[in-house]
């Protein structure tokens, strides 16, 4: 195996980890805070999809494509925490689990009713059409750079919006005391709808960058749910920079895992069968090592509340 | 009062009509058929069912026959709820015959089942070797294909012009009869062999194994939006070694998602829409017309089913199992295939074809550029025990 296919496909892993970590920011930034738990997260990474490939479809530019998903998902998440989420605060998980998984059903069913049954087209802009040479004679697309490039700018961003604004210390303070915040004079309940617009708004973001890449259609916010609730348990519930550590472990292991399983059981087996063992071994190995590090650190990597 | 006398009017007209249409139609059409109808209608493989319940109703409509009754219900690709569906359509509704699942794993979650309580099914989609050999059955008719049919035939056609190719398939039954059809016709080397996993999106690691693998060719099964998703990327990535696959991933409930990446690639099916018959020409056009857009190989396949169990409602009672199942095993339709007959399994025998995606006035198509196999059967009829 050449250094430039593993650098390639470093690279592929950091990219499929920084896409996790956008989904996984929001998840954990409404967890922490309010002690959701939001099943209907995968819901605006599809909204941010398809409100990218419509209005990418209709005015011709994927950058007007991806403000409208921003906006789209961010109202999406606003709307839905004033006229659902608030009312579950105070329940148990149970309540907000089934509460949230009734919003999947009705986000799917509604985009269906708008969009139809077949997935929509959204392809990558022009400008980031093309591949950079890597060292070692590969090649790496400009898109999937940008999407790197993407995610640490929105982790970066984060970090200076919780630790240096004003906003940035009431989600501090909401996540260790609610009441006490409230008490002194914080409008909790804004609070919580910006927090929650917000989250939306970078699952949307997710949604409209890798709906370039992969297909728009109904239902494709799921499969990434249960990825991202992964980096969040590995990360530690609540913590942003454990997301950011977890999304980007969970991206390596699994593109590494599929890439080098199966090359090292041909050592031992006929390549076919080495095939099939080796990818259904690479599709349990990111569940082995949540088990694992969950064995030795309970409550995740960066565990934020005690 | 007037009103009154003049839906009495209606009604002795109406029972006046029936009665001369039954007279005319004869006795084929006196008694009443239900049929369930099991499809995806709901979920990311809804575009699939739709075309098939689209072309189904549509074919039943066409033939006014109006003592056909349908039950048509949503799985929404789940094997254990398409099961609870059909217990329910057996048991309450009654139903005297059954069609509609697109995907294998609902195939087996619910066939066997079905046809051991003497419903006798039609398959417009999926065909897992297991109900094409040992677990044949006489109530069990696949209008469709066996699911290693389209692959066989990529593997005889890639034997023309590629002696290295990179195969790539789902870590699931159907993906494994995928590869194992493509094997069991390739005549060549294997550049790579990889399972992915089922509804993987991103593939971006795979594509970097076929650059480097040094292959001159790259046979891929993944349908849905799987396929989307990797014709996609395989394009954006630059890589400008061929790839062909099966009809699933260029089929037109897709190809505009696919985009202009499609464009060019080989694939195999049973039918196109340029297929020169009658039948044909008469299906796409009354499609077209009914649903303004074209129709997919499973729509094709469902009109198949549809006109199947009419032209052996006109031959035989539904409720004579005995008869009717001959009379559906003479398959005496026109077929938008061309010819289409039974094996001994009840799997068809038919023609193969090779494809290729081509734009006609901006819409992505398919027209055919090969014959791969004529009258090609499966390799699991020797293991069923009806011969």
């Amino acid at each position: 195996m050449s250094t430039a296919l593993l650098i390639e496909q470093l690279l592929n892993g950091l990219q499929l980890g920084v896409m996790l970590f956008l989904m996984a920011a929001g998840l954990t930034l409404i967890f922490g805070v309010m002690g959701l738990i939001n099943l209907a997260h995968g819901s605006f990474y599809m909204i941010g999809a398809f409100a990218c490939a419509t209005v990418a479809a209709a005015t011709g530019s994927f950058w007007t494509g991806l403000v409208a998903s921003l906006i789209a998902a961010a109202a999406a998440g606003a709307i839905v925490e004033m006229a659902v989420i608030r009312r579950l605060y105070e329940r148990d998980h149970l309540d907000q689990v089934l509460a949230t998984f009734a919003l999947i059903l009705i986000f799917s069913e509604g985009t269906r009713w708008l969009f139809g049954s077949f997935p929509l087209y959204l392809d990558i802009p022009p400008l980031l059409h093309g591949a950079v040479p890597l060292p070692g004679g590969g090649q790496y697309q400009l898109y999937r750079l940008a999407i790197i490039g993407v995610g640490i700018v929105v982790a970066v961003g984060l970090y200076l919006l919780i630790s240096r604004t004003r906003l940035g210390m009431r989600i501090r303070a909401g996540e260790s005391d609610r009441e006490m915040i409230a008490a002194l004079g914080v409008d909790i309940s804004t609070l919580y709808t910006v927090v929650f617009a917000l989250g939306a708004a970078l699952a949307g973001l997710a949604g409209a960058l890798v709906g370039a890449l992969q297909s728009v259609q109904v239902g494709m916010g799921e499969p990434v749910l249960i990825l991202a609730f992964v980096v969040i348990v590995i990360g530690g519930i609540g913590s942003i920079k454990g997301a950011l550590f977890g999304a980007v472990l969970v991206g390596v292991v699994d593109t590494l895992g599929r890439l080098l399983l199966p090359q090292a059981l041909t050592l031992m087996l006929p390549p076919s069968q080495a095939a099939l063992i080796g990818g259904a071994l690479a599709s349990m190995l990111i569940y082995i090592v949540m088990a694992l590090i969950l064995a030795f650190r309970p409550s995740g990597l960066f565990a934020a509340q005690s | 009062m007037k009103n009154k006398e003049g839906n009495k009017m209606k009604e002795i007209l109406a029972t006046g009509l029936i009665g001369l249409s039954l007279a005319v139609s004869g006795y084929a059409h006196a008694e009443p058929v239900k049929i369930g109808v099991i499809t995806t209608l709901s979920g990311g493989g809804a575009g699939l069912g739709i075309d098939m319940r689209d072309a189904f109703t549509l074919a039943i409509e066409q033939s006014g026959n109006e003592e056909i009754e349908l039950v048509i219900e949503d799985d929404a690709q789940k094997p254990e709820l398409a099961v609870q569906i059909a217990e329910k359509m057996i048991q309450s509704d009654k139903v005297d015959l059954m069609t509609g699942i697109i995907w294998s794993n609902l195939a087996m979650a619910v066939v066997p089942n079905a046809v051991a309580q003497d419903v006798i099914y039609l398959s417009p989609n999926a065909g897992p070797s297991v109900l094409a050999g040992a677990n044949c059955h006489p109530n069990y008719f696949n209008v469709a294909y066996q699911n290693d049919n389209f692959h066989e035939a990529m593997g005889q056609y890639a034997n023309q012009d590629y002696k290295n190719t990179f195969i790539l398939a789902p870590n699931y039954p159907a993906g494994k009869d995928s590869l194992t059809g493509f094997k069991r016709f390739y005549k060549g080397e294997l550049a790579g062999e990889v399972y992915t996993q089922v509804g993987q999106t991103d593939y971006a690691a795979e594509i970097a194994q076929i650059r480097a693998s040094g292959a001159d060719s790259v046979f891929f099964f993944l349908p849905g939006g799987m396929g989307i998703a990797f014709m996609k990327q395989y394009a954006q990535s630059g890589v400008d070694i061929p790839v062909m696959g099966p009809a699933f991933s260029f089929s037109q409930d897709i190809l505009p998602a696919v985009g202009d990446a499609a464009l060019g690639v080989k694939n195999s099916a049973t039918w196109a829409k340029d297929l020169d018959n009658e039948a044909n020409k008469a299906f796409v056009e009354a499609f077209q017309a009914e649903y303004n857009r074209l129709p997919s190989v499973y729509a094709a396949q469902s009109w198949d089913t549809a006109n199947l169990i009419l032209s052996a409602l006109s031959k035989a009672s539904v409720k004579d199992k005995e008869a009717f199942r001959a009379a559906l095993k003479e398959a005496d339709f026109d077929s938008v295939r061309g010819e289409f007959k039974f094996n001994t399994n009840n799997h068809p025998i038919q023609n193969v074809y090779i494809r290729e995606v081509v734009k006609e006035d901006d819409v992505l198509t398919n027209k055919i550029v090969g014959t791969a196999f004529e009258d090609h059967t499966d390799a699991y009829a020797e293991q069923c025990s009806m011969q």
